[in-house]
C-alpha cells in the first residue's frame, strides 16, 4: 500500500512539473534584462514598459478584448437554449443532428473550420452584394460570429451536463403549480446554472482571445487580433516583450480561474443548504 | 426556523423577475408576437430549440456543403478565385463543370500522400504518449483524497486557460540550442555542445503531448472516479495481486475513458498547424500546414477544400468513436 501512494505521488509530482515549468519558465524570463531572453542577464522590469508603449500589440489586445466579450456572451446564450433544449426536451426530431453539430466542433482541426468559415462568407458577401448592395466586411464581424461557433459547443456540453446532473422535480413541480414555462426558466432553471453559465462564459472568452487559426482564415485586412501578432512576431524566434505579455495573460486568467472558482463553489454550497432546507422543512 | 428567516429573501428575488416578466406582459408587442406565434404553432420550446439549430446549420453545416462544392471546381484568377459549378448559357441551359482534378492531383502528388501518412503517425504516437502519462496522472488523482481531487483536478484544468499559443512558445524557449535544457545539461558538463531539438519531430511530439495532456487526463479521470471500489476490494480480497486486479478489473472498465480521451487527443492532433509550424524542421509535412500553405501562399482555394474534405474523411471513424464513447460514459453515469 506504502508503495503505491509513492508512485502516486511521484506521478503526480513529474505530471505537474511537465504541464508547469514551460509556464515558469516564460514568467521567470519576462524579468530577465537580456534581449538573447534564455541568458540570464539580471532582473528588469524593462519589457512590461516597452509592451505599454508598443501600439501594435496594445490594439491588438484592445480588438481580441471586444471580440472575446462579444463572442462569451452570445455563446453563452445560444449555448443555454441548445443545452436546455438536449437536456430537458427529451426526443425531439433532428436532436441527434444538434447533438452532433454542437459536439462536433470541439475536435474538428481549426484549419478545417477556419476555411469552411470563410468559403461561406465569401458567398454571404456576394449573395448579399447582389441582393441588398450590402458590404459583408471581413473582421471584427466575421471573426464574432465564426468564434461563437465555435465555443458554443463548449458551453452547451457545460451547460447540458449541469442539467442531466440535476434532477427536474423542481422545475415540474413549479409547472404542477401552474407557472408559465419562461418564468419557471427564469426563477428556477437560470439560478440553478448560473454557475455553468459563468465558467462558459469565462471559457468562451479564453479559447476567442486565444484563437489563432480560425481567426486567421476569418480574418480581413486591417483586422489583427493579438493572437495574429504575436505569431508572427514568434515566427521569428523568442522575443522578450512577448513574455511579458504572456506573464499578465497567465496572471489574469489565473485570478479570474480561481475567482470563478470561488464564487461557484459557494454557489454550490448555498444551493446544497438551500436542497437540504427544503427536505428538512417537508 | 431557518428555512423561514430565508423566505423573504427568496421572495424578493423572485418579486424582482416577477416585474420583468409583467413588464413584458404589458408591453403590446410582446402579446401580440405572443399571439401571432401561438396561432403559427411556434411555442416556446420550439424557437429555444430554433435558435441554437438555425445557427449551427447556417454555420457550421452550409460552410462544408460549400468546402465540398469549391473541391470540385477549377481554380482561376479572380474573386472569388474558382469557377462556379454551374453556369447558366442564354439563360436557359444549364453546365455543368465538376472537376475531380483537385483530388486527381492530391494522388498524383506524393507529397500530399506523405503529408497524410505522416500527420497520422504524429498524432497516433502523440496519443500513446499523451495516454502513457495521463493515465498513471488521472488514476493517482482519482484515488487522491477528497479534499485534494478539486485542487488537482483545477491544476489539470489551469494550463488548459491559458493561451495555448503562449504555452507553445515558451517550448521554443526550454528546447533551442541555447534554451533551458542545454543551457543546463551544458552547466552540468554532461554534453559539451548543444543537443539540436528544436525544429525536430521530437518537438513536434513535445508540443502536441504537452498541448492535448489534460485533454486525455479529464474524460479518464471522470471515468476512474465513478469506478466501483468495491469489485477491486473482493478482487484483493480473493487474492488477486494489484497488478492483475488493475489488467482485469480498472483497465478494461476504464476503456471508454480511454477512447474518449484518445480521440480528443489525436482528432486535433491530425490537422493541428501551430505546433509543427513553431517548433517543427520547416519542411516537416503535416496535413493542417499543407492546408495553410495551399491557401495562404498558393492562394489555391480548390485545392485547399480538396485537403480539407480529404482531412475530413480521414476523421469521420475517429469521431464516431468518440460519439459512441461518450454515449457509453453517459450511459454509465445514469446506472
Amino acid at each position: 500500500m506504502k508503495q503505491s501512494s509513492t508512485f502516486r505521488l511521484s506521478v503526480l509530482v513529474f505530471g505537474f512539473a511537465f504541464l508547469y515549468i514551460p509556464i515558469l519558465s516564460l514568467i521567470v524570463y519576462s524579468f530577465n534584462k537580456s534581449r538573447l531572453v534564455t541568458v540570464w542577464g539580471g532582473f528588469s522590469t524593462q519589457w512590461y514598459g516597452r509592451l505599454l508603449d508598443n501600439r501594435q500589440i496594445l490594439d491588438a489586445a484592445w480588438l481580441s478584448v471586444k471580440i472575446a466579450a462579444t463572442n462569451a456572451t452570445g455563446a453563452v446564450i445560444l449555448g443555454t437554449l441548445a443545452g436546455l433544449a438536449l437536456a430537458r426536451f427529451g426526443r425531439f426530431r433532428g436532436r441527434t443532428l444538434l447533438s452532433g453539430m454542437t459536439t462536433a466542433p470541439l475536435v474538428m482541426p481549426e484549419v478545417i473550420t477556419g476555411l469552411s468559415l470563410l468559403m461561406l462568407f465569401v458567398v454571404l458577401d456576394s449573395a448579399l452584394k447582389q441582393a441588398f448592395g450590402w458590404n459583408l466586411e471581413r473582421g471584427f464581424t466575421t471573426i464574432t460570429i465564426a468564434h461563437i461557433t465555435l465555443t458554443l459547443a463548449y458551453v452547451t456540453v457545460i451547460v447540458q451536463s449541469r442539467l442531466s446532473s440535476l434532477d427536474d422535480s423542481l422545475e415540474e413541480a413549479a409547472m404542477d403549480l401552474g407557472a408559465r414555462p419562461a418564468k419557471i426558466f427564469f426563477v428556477i432553471t437560470l439560478p440553478i446554472i448560473a454557475p455553468a453559465l459563468v465558467s462558459g462564459w469565462l471559457l468562451a472568452f479564453t479559447i476567442s482571445l486565444d484563437d489563432l487559426v480560425i481567426t486567421s482564415f476569418v480574418s480581413g485586412p486591417g483586422a489583427s487580433t493579438l493572437p495574429m501578432v504575436i505569431f508572427s512576431k514568434v515566427r521569428l524566434g523568442v522575443s522578450p516583450d512577448i513574455n511579458a505579455l504572456a506573464t499578465i495573460i497567465v496572471l489574469l486568467v489565473t485570478i479570474g480561474v480561481i475567482a470563478a472558482g470561488i464564487f461557484m463553489a459557494r454557489q454550490e454550497k448555498r444551493r446544497q443548504r438551500d436542497m437540504q432546507m427544503a427536505a428538512a422543512a417537508k | 426556523m431557518s428555512a423561514r428567516a430565508e423566505a423573504p429573501r427568496r421572495h424578493r428575488h423572485s418579486a424582482g423577475v416577477q416585474l420583468i416578466l409583467d413588464f413584458l406582459n404589458r408591453l403590446p408587442p410582446y402579446r401580440w408576437t405572443q399571439s401571432r406565434l401561438v396561432r403559427w404553432g411556434i411555442t416556446g420550446r420550439t424557437a429555444v430549440t430554433a435558435i441554437p439549430y438555425l445557427w449551427l446549420l447556417l454555420f457550421f453545416l452550409v460552410p462544408f456543403i460549400i468546402v465540398l462544392k469549391i473541391a470540385f471546381s477549377e481554380a482561376r484568377i479572380g474573386m472569388p478565385p474558382y469557377a462556379p459549378l454551374l453556369t447558366w448559357i442564354d439563360g436557359s441551359v444549364a453546365q455543368v463543370n465538376l472537376q475531380l482534378k483537385n483530388f486527381a492531383n492530391m494522388f498524383q502528388d506524393s507529397l500530399y500522400a506523405k503529408a497524410y501518412l505522416n500527420s497520422i503517425k504524429v498524432a497516433a504516437v502523440s496519443t500513446l504518449f499523451c495516454l502513457l502519462i495521463g493515465y498513471p496522472m488521472a488514476y493517482a488523482i482519482a484515488r487522491a483524497e477528497s479534499k485534494w481531487r478539486h485542487i488537482l483536478l483545477m491544476l489539470v484544468i489551469l494550463p488548459f486557460w491559458t493561451s495555448f499559443l503562449l504555452r507553445v512558445y515558451a517550448w521554443i524557449g526550454i528546447l533551442k540550442n541555447n534554451g533551458l535544457i542545454n543551457n543546463f545539461l551544458m552547466w552540468t558538463g554532461l554534453i559539451d555542445e548543444p543537443i539540436v531539438m528544436l525544429q525536430t519531430d521530437f518537438a513536434i511530439y513535445v508540443g502536441i503531448v504537452y498541448s492535448y495532456l489534460p485533454f486525455m487526463i479529464l474524460p479518464l479521470y471522470s471515468n476512474l472516479e465513478k469506478m466501483d471500489l468495491t469489485l477491486l476490494e473482493a478482487a484483493a480480497d480473493l487474492g488477486a495481486r494489484p497488478f492483475k486486479t488493475f489488467m482485469t478489473i480498472t483497465l478494461p472498465l476504464s476503456l471508454p475513458g480511454i477512447i474518449a480521451g484518445s480521440m480528443l487527443v489525436f482528432i486535433p492532433a491530425v490537422g493541428e498547424f501551430v505546433i509543427p509550424e513553431l517548433l517543427g524542421p520547416s519542411d516537416s509535412l503535416m496535413i493542417g500546414k499543407v492546408l495553410w500553405q495551399v491557401f495562404f501562399t498558393k492562394r489555391d482555394w480548390p485545392a485547399a477544400s480538396a485537403v480539407a474534405i480529404a482531412l475530413l474523411l480521414l476523421l469521420v471513424i475517429p469521431i464516431v468513436l468518440l460519439q459512441r464513447a461518450q454515449a457509453a460514459e453517459a450511459r454509465g453515469a445514469h446506472r
